[in-house]
């Protein structure tokens, strides 16, 4: 695939700090990447700086191998589609909403009424056509403010969280629309995200900005199951993170001495590294005590239950076994074994779930 | 209040009379006002923009002068105007004293920053971030501004319904630089102090009559404007 986007030692200030600054970025065309982040982390800025609405300090940003200084600012602008975080209709109709940068573009009437009447049908909100854009509920005004980009048929398509101003269905509907339609226009997306199941269902890759800087990027699997350090796998989500040091290495599999434990992990770190052992919640399984069975899980701990958070029909449950473990598992689960505060049990987990991360 | 229903009865017959005086010095008002108006409109709407999507470093400065500037006295700017419009003036070979030019031009003074600040308000209140959507949608500059213009259509109405509404009542100004002479320059606010101080309470009653009928028809044509921009 051939890269469509590229960014070079690109560095953006407000006043003296620097929000974003990235070595290299490259978009290759027809993928869709996700870029998450928690709040503030410039991910915002580098869909601005992408559109060519943010001056950077240095760097450039290239499009189809050239600088966009090249392509002229509004020549590039008009290659692709941004859709910022609210969806910003004009007190207008719809029609004339999805039309505006069509007739920005100065094309004839009957291609304009076309284009808008055919995506405006794909979103399914042709029948809101003649209605004032601002009487709309939430979930259509976004469903308007994404059939406005995409009538531009962009080349680049640049989505500032989209959907993180939506109810829970209205945001499942639409993103299950958005989904097939980037997956049949095939158009290169970037968009930005801090809801992590969105970039995992949406993204062919996924990039973590962090402070301004990009972290990590590759495919979801990379990215969420192999963090490339402690900051990017606490925000993806990999609760537990166990510091350590590799007494043993064998074939494969290191002995980490965490405390007054040994675990196993699948890694070639050699020994005498001092390592982050990265546990996801649900690859913990719990036990009540003297009931841990014979299972290919070798690594088996004993704690006590210091918290348990219901999150809908799962519980988070936080151990303290030397070092804070956190499993997750079902309510039922948890409230057979009555899992509460000061309740002893055993954790276990295989050598091949935990990730490991050199300091 | 017998006085007050003589003056709404001697306008009713001023204005049905056809009293071609009347007509005239109404016409002429809404002329010099109506002028004075668009040029501030002119001035009035590129200046409100650019204070209000401009980044640089004395803005606020030139958004305070605005504000003051709402507040001018129009005898005043009458004065100001004079001075330079006086033959002895640095205009004065212009010899626009005592015309309607230079009521036109006091006016646009007095109007102008009404206008500037009202148009600046309501671009402010716009969402910023319409106006980077605007240009990720491709919009140049110029759609931009006009795409704004359009979002804040009702605010930008009453700022001309605010611009005009200081200058159709002004009286201090065209005074001055009107000099309110009989079928060349005077207004219908001239016209009333002048039938005032002649103690002719009913024409001044008549003709403050008139001055509200015209500054009510003007703005309901604009309202009316307005609120279908709204209901649309």
């Amino acid at each position: 695939m051939s890269v469509i986007l590229e960014i070079q030692d690109l560095l953006v200030q407000r006043g003296r700090r620097a929000v974003l600054e990235i070595e290299h970025l490259a978009i290759e065309e027809n993928e869709v990447l996700a870029v998450i982040g928690p709040n503030g982390a410039g991910k915002s800025t580098l869909l601005l700086a992408l559109s060519c609405l943010v001056k950077p300090e240095r760097g450039q940003v290239s499009f189809r191998g050239q600088p966009i200084s090249s392509w002229g600012d509004l020549a590039y602008r008009r290659r692709i589609g941004l859709v910022l975080q609210d969806p910003l209709l004009m007190d207008t109709s719809v029609f004339n909403n999805v039309a505006a940068g069509l007739r920005f573009r100065g094309l004839p009437r009957p291609l304009v009424t076309e284009r808008v009447n055919t995506w405006l049908e794909r979103l399914g909100i042709a029948s809101l056509a003649r209605r004032r854009a601002h009487s709309l509920s939430g979930g259509e005004a976004q469903r308007a403010s994404l059939a406005r980009a995409l009538a531009l048929d962009p080349d680049v398509l640049l989505l500032d969280e989209p959907f993180s101003a939506l109810d829970a269905p209205t945001r499942a509907s639409l993103l299950e629309d958005f989904q097939a339609l980037i997956k049949s226009t095939a158009i290169t997306t970037v968009f930005v995200t801090h809801d992590l199941d969105e970039a995992l269902l949406l993204g062919s890759r996924v990039a973590v900005l962090l402070d301004g800087r990009l972290a990590q990027i590759g495919s979801p699997a990379e990215v969420f199951n192999a963090p490339l350090d402690a900051e990017v796998a606490h925000f993806v989500g990999v609760e537990t993170v166990i510091p350590g040091k590799v007494t043993e290495s064998n074939n494969g599999l290191v002995t980490i001495e965490a405390g007054n434990f040994y675990l196993e992990a699948v890694s070639e770190v050699p020994p005498g590294h001092v390592v982050y052992l990265c546990l996801r919640p649900e690859d913990i399984t719990l036990w009540l005590d003297g009931e841990v069975p014979i299972s290919s899980a070798r690594n088996r701990l004993n704690g006590q239950v210091v918290k348990v958070t219901p999150q809908g029909p799962l519980a988070r449950v936080v151990l303290d076994c030397g070092f804070l473990l956190v499993a997750l598992v079902t309510r039922s689960s948890a409230a057979e074994m009555r899992l509460r505060p000061g309740r002893e049990v055993a954790a276990s987990f295989k050598a091949s779930a935990g990730h490991v991360i050199t300091h | 209040m017998g006085l007050i229903w003589q003056g709404l009865w001697q306008a009713i017959v001023l204005l049905f009379n056809g009293d071609p005086e009347i007509w005239r010095i109404a016409l002429f008002s809404l002329l010099v006002s109506g002028t004075a108006t668009a040029i501030s409109l002119g001035i009035g709407l590129p200046l409100g923009t650019g204070l209000a999507l401009g980044q640089f470093p004395s803005r606020r400065f030139w958004i305070s002068l605005v504000n003051t500037g709402m507040a001018l006295p129009p005898v005043v700017v009458g004065l100001v105007v004079s001075i330079f419009l006086w033959r002895s003036g640095p205009l004065g070979d212009l010899r626009w004293m005592y015309t309607p030019t230079a009521m036109i031009i006091a006016q646009t003074i007095i109007a102008a920053p009404v206008v500037t600040g009202l148009a600046l308000s309501g671009l402010q209140q716009l969402d910023p971030r319409l106006r980077l959507q605007l240009l990720g949608l491709g919009a140049s500059r110029w759609q931009m501004v006009w795409a704004l213009w359009r979002e804040a259509r009702l605010p930008l109405l009453a700022a001309v319904m605010a611009g005009f509404g200081a200058v159709i009542s002004e009286v201090g100004a065209s005074m001055m630089v009107g000099g309110n002479l009989r079928y060349h320059t005077r207004v219908l606010t001239t016209a009333i102090v002048t039938e005032t101080s002649k103690g002719e309470f009913a024409t001044a009653l008549a003709l403050s009559a008139i001055l509200l009928l015209l500054a009510y028809l003007v703005n309901l044509a604009l309202t009316w404007l307005q609120q279908r921009g709204a209901r649309q």
